[in-house]
């Protein structure tokens, strides 16, 4: 812990969420946005939102344009709540080549929208949250550049959920993990979410009893009409509960 | 006599225990994690000052609503198919269970935990149940809906590894949320019911199953939290008593559940100071802690006889693989009898001991989720001294030095003290068979295979996309792709046969993949080790045969970096989505999930052919490119080396037992 964590990491904020991990968790490292403005990792990024976390840069040409593709079509998931409570940020692996200028190019290339941050700062402090949000305890994987590419961590500051996912997934996909971190939502629309997943359930090619029976009879297996029938089971059952129980 | 006792015991069940069985802890309120500072050790625990507890059995009771058919969404439950077979295998007994949050205390020197539990116990209540006796249990998701932290309160549980139709497997994607529930359907019949009606081919038993929380991504941090518990299914070979007149069939091994026959749940876990479990990160849990738990007790005794008991060996996960050995008083090996691998019997039993000359027997290797059943012989004990659980790895437990309890025993390594406490009231009448089961006999569908299927578990950092300079960017990944609950990898067809080849990532990153398939047991063919010439590069496969532990049935396969394993499966029973996945409940988390599905067919040729937006996936993860994880012709030419039962009936066909002899020295 250098001086300035020391100092920026221990002084009570009564602002932050009661749940928050705060920043003695999180860091409080200064970074630089591709708008050119500084901005303290948890006050200003993490604290009381939710935060889509990846790491990228502007040279990688194998993986990271897939990546990037897949986070740009995110944005419309998310809808209006992209800038309001969530934000999506992606710090460069190669803070030397990545100047804000260059993400801002970046940024523009890629069609990012306010509440999409692109962001450099010092080695020292992107090593940290690197490590901090994406450790595997594997130093050739925590080392790689490459691998963290893909990688792509969910966190609610307000309830210290967090998820993750991988690129470049469907954006689909990772709206819904985004969705696990929201606060749970009423239990009316859960049940109505639910009936609507019965009836899309209902709807699908569920295999029917007769389609099943026929599909026995061509495999040549018997037909089952009757229950079966156990008179002995229940008996025996009732001996473990006795000696067991 | 005993015809009475079930009469009466009826009315008993259904009435007293009924209200036994409603009485749930009160639901506490959570206390803040304790994410930061990261604890470096639990607080010092003295080992061996509280019993083994022993899990309740699970009660049945009268469900209201009813259970049906269809999904009751009306009245709370979550949506699913309509259950299969469900009027066949109509429900005799009925089960209500809450999961829920609870306080456990896991020593008596560290504070209350905030759990989470079946029934708001931890491990969650253990079912008893008997073959051909068909159950519905109803599990209610009462996690809170504002949990801070680790853990998520979506919920689905999976039966490990239940014959169960796929509405009731408790599919990773298949979660519902707090204040529903959804009935699961385990109609404990055996696999094959439908070339073996009515209840399946009893050489298919298996009879050590454990239940637990299975939504994806959260799988490990929701078992941390503590949701799982076991599920035994006896019948009349194996029935759970060691009395005899029980037929000739019986193998009396030593019981009942709880005074005999006991399961040991493992795990390991890291404690704050304030008694909260400690989670690396709110997503993630430590792979390897300081605390040893048995049935969620810190280093628990265990009073003991001098006779034989069975123990259930089950690794809980999340992460660490044990090596157990067992010591004496005096610091010397003693040797444990394993009669079933994952639940299912071994042919003859088996030993292993700390000194064993076979490499596979030296200690007893346990992986997540694998099941053992051993058996330990204290005949010869000596009352008043004790016997030592220990787990070989070495571990630094945080203790106030402790003196070595026996001669090279370092207590930072016990696991669990046996004590021995004198002889029995009454005779052992338990005995070990040498002969257990014969398998079933798997010729004619060999010689029917479909094709040999490629799962390729990687852990790339490069590579996975089929050209090695091409970085992946994933890490764990199961052909190049991660899970997507809506996207099958495979189908297959209902009835046929394949063989899998599961292939961990060559060359690998040191990571072993505890390898679990859904719905039928596996039959180990051959295990392998990829090995690279220094010099020429040529890669050679190299076939080690089937360990001795392998020579059963299995559901979980592990497979060790450079290494592959193939099985033999069969798809008979049920329609729908199942998986196969990495056991490793933070690699699975990681998405090293793989849908696939039981269909009216035709078998896919292909395996992971696209991407979940679409996009065909180009090199499948393969570990030489150019080679494709597509089926492969059947392995037919190999099927004679394999050790194939001659061709007979499905009947248990036993030679008569052979008294108390202890098993074969492989």
């Amino acid at each position: 812990m250098n001086r300035r964590d020391f100092f920026t990491c221990h002084v009570a904020d009564k602002s932050r969420p009661a749940a928050s991990l705060g920043p003695g968790y999180y860091s409080n490292g200064v970074f630089r946005t591709h708008e050119n403005k500084p901005v303290r990792f948890y006050d200003d990024l993490i604290k009381g939102k939710i935060s889509i976390i990846n790491f990228m840069y502007a040279s990688c040409d194998k993986y990271c344009p897939r990546s990037i593709a897949c986070l740009t079509k995110l944005q419309d998931l998310l809808g209006d709540h992209l800038g309001r409570d969530m934000f999506m940020y992606s710090f460069t692996l190669k803070p030397d080549e990545d100047t804000p200028a260059k993400l801002a190019a970046y940024a523009k290339g890629n069609g990012a929208r306010p509440g999409w941050l692109f962001l450099t700062g010092s080695e020292y402090d992107l090593t940290s949250i690197r490590f901090k949000l994406f450790r595997l305890d594997d130093p050739l994987l925590d080392f790689s550049v490459d691998i963290h590419a893909s990688m792509l961590r969910i966190i609610n500051d307000n309830n210290s959920r967090w998820t993750s996912w991988v690129l470049p997934d469907p954006p689909r996909l990772i709206r819904e993990a985004v969705s696990w971190v929201e606060p749970t939502k009423p239990f009316a629309v859960r049940v109505r979410e639910n009936a609507e997943l019965q009836a899309a359930i209902d709807k699908e090619s569920v295999i029917s009893a007769p389609k099943r029976a026929e599909f026995k009879r061509a495999h040549g297996w018997p037909e089952i009409t009757a229950k079966y029938e156990n008179p002995d089971g229940m008996k025996k059952l009732q001996t473990l509960f006795h000696a067991g129980a | 006599m005993l015809k009475a006792s079930a009469a009466a015991g009826v009315v008993t069940m259904l009435t007293s225990r009924k209200t036994l069985a409603q009485s749930l802890p009160p639901i506490p309120t959570q206390p803040p994690d304790c994410a930061a500072p990261a604890p470096t050790n639990s607080p010092a625990t003295t080992p061996f000052v509280q019993a083994l507890p022993i899990p309740p059995v699970a009660i049945p009771t009268i469900l209201n609503p009813f259970p049906t058919l269809a999904a009751d969404t009306a009245n709370g439950e979550a949506a699913r198919a309509n259950h299969q077979d469900w009027f066949q295998f109509f429900p005799l007994l009925q089960y209500n269970v809450s999961v829920q949050p609870t306080m456990h205390q896991f020593h008596p020197q560290i504070p209350p935990t905030y759990c989470w539990g079946y029934n708001g116990i931890y491990p969650g209540p253990t079912f008893l149940n008997i073959y051909g006796v068909p159950v519905v249990v109803r599990f209610h998701n009462n996690l809170p809906v504002d949990n801070i932290g680790f853990g998520d309160n979506n919920h689905t549980t999976h039966l490990h590894n239940g014959h169960t139709a796929s509405e009731s497997d408790g599919f990773a994607g298949d979660y519902w949320s707090p204040g529903l529930f959804k009935d699961h359907h385990y109609p404990n019949v055996y696999a094959g019911f439908n070339e073996f009606p009515p209840l399946g081919d009893q050489l298919e038993a298996q009879h050590t199953y454990w239940y637990h929380d299975h939504r994806h991504s959260f799988t490990a941090t929701n078992n941390y939290r503590g949701i799982n518990g076991m599920y035994l299914i006896y019948d009349d070979i194996d029935t759970g008593f060691e009395f005899p007149g029980q037929g000739p069939q019986a193998l009396r091994l030593p019981g009942p559940y709880g005074i005999y026959d006991i399961p040991l749940n493992f795990t390991d876990k890291l404690f704050c100071a304030n008694g909260e479990m400690f989670a690396t990160a709110p997503d993630a849990v430590p792979g390897g802690t300081d605390k040893f738990c048995v049935n969620g007790a810190i280093q628990p005794y265990f009073n003991v006889q001098t006779r034989k008991y069975r123990f259930r060996f089950l690794n809980s996960g999340p992460a660490r693989i044990w090596t157990f050995n067992l010591s004496d008083n005096n610091g010397n090996p003693v040797p444990m009898t394993v009669v079933t691998t994952d639940g299912n019997l071994l042919p003859s039993p088996v030993e292993v001991i700390s000194t064993s000359s076979v490499p596979t027997l030296t200690g007893l290797t346990v992986y997540v989720s694998q099941r053992y059943d051993v058996i330990i012989d204290f005949t010869n004990a000596t009352p008043g001294t004790s016997w030592y659980l220990t787990n070989v790895a070495a571990q630094f437990v945080g203790n106030a030095p402790e003196p070595e309890p026996a001669p090279g025993v370092n207590i930072g390594n016990v696991v669990m003290a046996f004590n021995i406490t004198g002889p029995p009231p009454s005779p052992d009448q338990s005995q070990v068979p040498e002969v257990l089961t014969t398998l079933p006999n798997i010729s004619k569908p060999m010689a029917n295979l479909f094709g040999t299927r490629v799962w390729n578990f990687n852990d790339d950092v490069v590579g996975a996309e089929g050209d090695p300079a091409n970085p992946t960017g994933k890490v764990f990944n199961v052909n190049g792709l991660t899970f997507d609950p809506n996207r099958a990898d495979a189908t297959v067809q209902q009835g046929s046969s394949e063989t899998w080849l599961i292939r961990n990532r060559f060359p690998g990153t040191g990571w072993t993949h505890p390898v679990h398939i859904h719905l039928e047991e596996g039959r180990v063919l051959d295990r392998r080790n990829i090995t690279v010439n220094p010099t020429t590069g040529v890669i050679t496969i190299n076939s080690q045969g089937v360990p001795p532990l392998e020579q059963g049935r299995r559901d979980v396969y592990p497979i060790l970096p450079n290494d592959e394993v193939l099985i033999f499966l069969q798809f008979r029973d049920w329609f729908g989505k199942y998986m196969i996945h990495c056991h490793n409940l933070g690699h699975e988390d990681g998405l090293m999930l793989v849908r696939w599905d039981v269909t009216t067919g035709p078998s896919s040729t292909v395996t992971s052919p696209v991407y979940s937006d679409g996009t065909p996936n180009t090199g499948n993860g393969q570990v030489n490119s150019g080679a494709q994880p597509n089926i492969t012709p059947a392995l037919t030419a190999l099927a004679p080396t394999f050790n194939l039962n001659p061709p007979g009936t499905s009947k248990l066909n036993r030679p008569g037992l052979k008294g108390s002899k202890k098993g074969v020295k492989a």
